[in-house]
């Protein structure tokens, strides 16, 4: 049998949900015999997501434009997306800014760049390179269908495996119970 | 003593006239999930959990507000109600500000749990990310109204247990919160006796402790039932 093609990707998040993937500790070696791992910032250093992947675990919520360009690819290039996380589930902390209304992408760029700045205060201004904040932070499934919910900040190292174990096998991993899906 | 029996899940439960479906149900060891019910103070039927389904009848029905009478057929784990119910749960989740991870009461949260027990591993609602505050102004302990579900188990113990009736619910609609004294700051409310009753009632991180930090919150949701058995049976002990 073909090596199933996986992927990790981050977004809007603390990378807790891939410090966590990484506390799989030895499963990772029995994982690298059964996977390629085609795109991850932990595991290669590609920087176009490839085609024709079977798994990939998103992490973080979509904050920036460049979250939601990334999103809408990895949906048109993958089978099963498993949305990865807090972030990534129910935008968690980084959506904390949406409490200040409609558009909230200003005042907290006003905030961190000009009134906490200590010397030079300006707004990172780099077109086609820093990407422009989106105005809500929003959980991934509100941009793109999403195949497999795992929640958890971050979700342990045992959820993840018992997560990936079954896709591993062709089947359908059942998220239920306190052990697969407690927020937080 | 008159007594009503009927059916619940198939099995037949004799109750003294007056009592609940939830009361009969907990007889007959059926288990509904509940958030706003609490033993020790009177239900209200703020959740809307504990619905559940009786023959006969269209409506689905609280059962912690319902009485049980003679007769009746009573289901309470259709898919119809555990459709429901999971929609509940995540309106709840997308009208406020539940970031679990950094919450007191992350891992002792009511709210957490009947999410796991409903299959809520997303919400299909959008959220809403309301504009609401904290009020710290209390010398011990403090409320923030991002988590607060408005279940009012603080307004009932507070004002049934204690009998202080420091918190009651003010506005209406999405715009409803609890309110200390005349919506004063908490800190300000004479009425309050800091006895603390209403952190062990709320099911969330909403009413805390101050300096308890993430996961530290532990309620005591027997705590009002034990008060009120002590009080009126002498019973002192748990």
């Amino acid at each position: 049998m073909d090596k199933i093609k996986f992927a990790t990707v981050w977004l809007a998040g603390c990378s807790g949900c891939h410090m966590s993937f990484l506390d799989l500790d030895e499963f990772l070696i029995d994982l690298a015999g059964l996977v390629d791992v085609v795109f991850s910032p932990v595991g290669t250093d590609l920087k176009e997501y490839p085609e024709g992947v079977d798994v990939c675990l998103v992490e973080g919520a979509i904050a920036n434009e460049e979250n939601l360009e990334l999103a809408l690819e990895i949906r048109r290039k993958t089978k099963t997306l498993i949305s990865f996380g807090d972030c990534a589930v129910t935008a968690n902390v980084p959506a904390m800014r949406n409490m200040m209304g409609n558009k909230t992408a200003e005042p907290v760029l006003e905030r961190g760049y000009i009134e906490l700045a200590d010397e030079n205060p300006h707004f990172p201004n780099a077109p086609g390179i820093v990407p422009e904040l989106l105005d809500r932070v929003l959980p991934v499934h509100e941009v793109i269908p999403i195949d497999i919910f795992m929640p958890g900040c971050p979700p342990s190292a045992d959820r993840i495996r018992a997560t990936l174990e079954p896709l591993l096998q062709g089947k359908t991993p059942e998220m239920v119970g306190r052990e697969m899906i407690k927020f937080g | 003593m008159a007594v009503n029996t009927l059916t619940i899940d198939g099995k037949e439960i004799a109750i003294e006239a007056g009592k609940t479906i939830l009361d009969a149900a907990k007889e007959a060891g059926v288990p509904i999930p509940t958030l706003c019910h609490m033993e020790g103070v009177h239900d209200v039927g703020a959740c809307r959990l504990c619905i559940v389904e009786a023959e006969g009848t269209p409506k689905l029905l609280p059962a912690c507000v319902t009485a049980a009478a003679e007769g009746m057929v009573i289901h309470t784990q259709t898919e119809k109600l555990q459709n429901y119910r999971r929609m509940t749960v995540e309106l709840i989740f997308a009208e406020g500000n539940h970031v679990c991870s950094i919450c007191v009461a992350n891992g002792n949260c009511e709210l957490q749990d009947v999410a796991v027990e409903v299959g809520m591993d997303h919400s299909r609602f959008s959220y809403r990310f309301p504009d609401r505050g904290c009020d710290l102004s209390h010398s011990q302990f403090g409320i923030d109204h991002n988590r607060c579900i408005m279940c009012t188990r603080c307004v009932r113990v507070c004002d049934e247990v204690e009998g202080a009736h420091v918190w009651d619910v003010g506005s209406r609609g999405p715009d409803c919160f609890i309110v200390a004294g005349l919506d004063q700051p908490w800190g300000e409310v004479d009425a309050c006796t800091s006895c603390g009753k209403c952190v062990d009632a709320c099911p969330t991180g909403a009413i805390f402790h101050q300096g308890e930090t993430t996961g530290e919150k532990e309620g005591d949701r027997g705590k009002m039932a034990f008060l009120t058995t002590a009080r009126e049976k002498q019973q002192w002990t748990r």
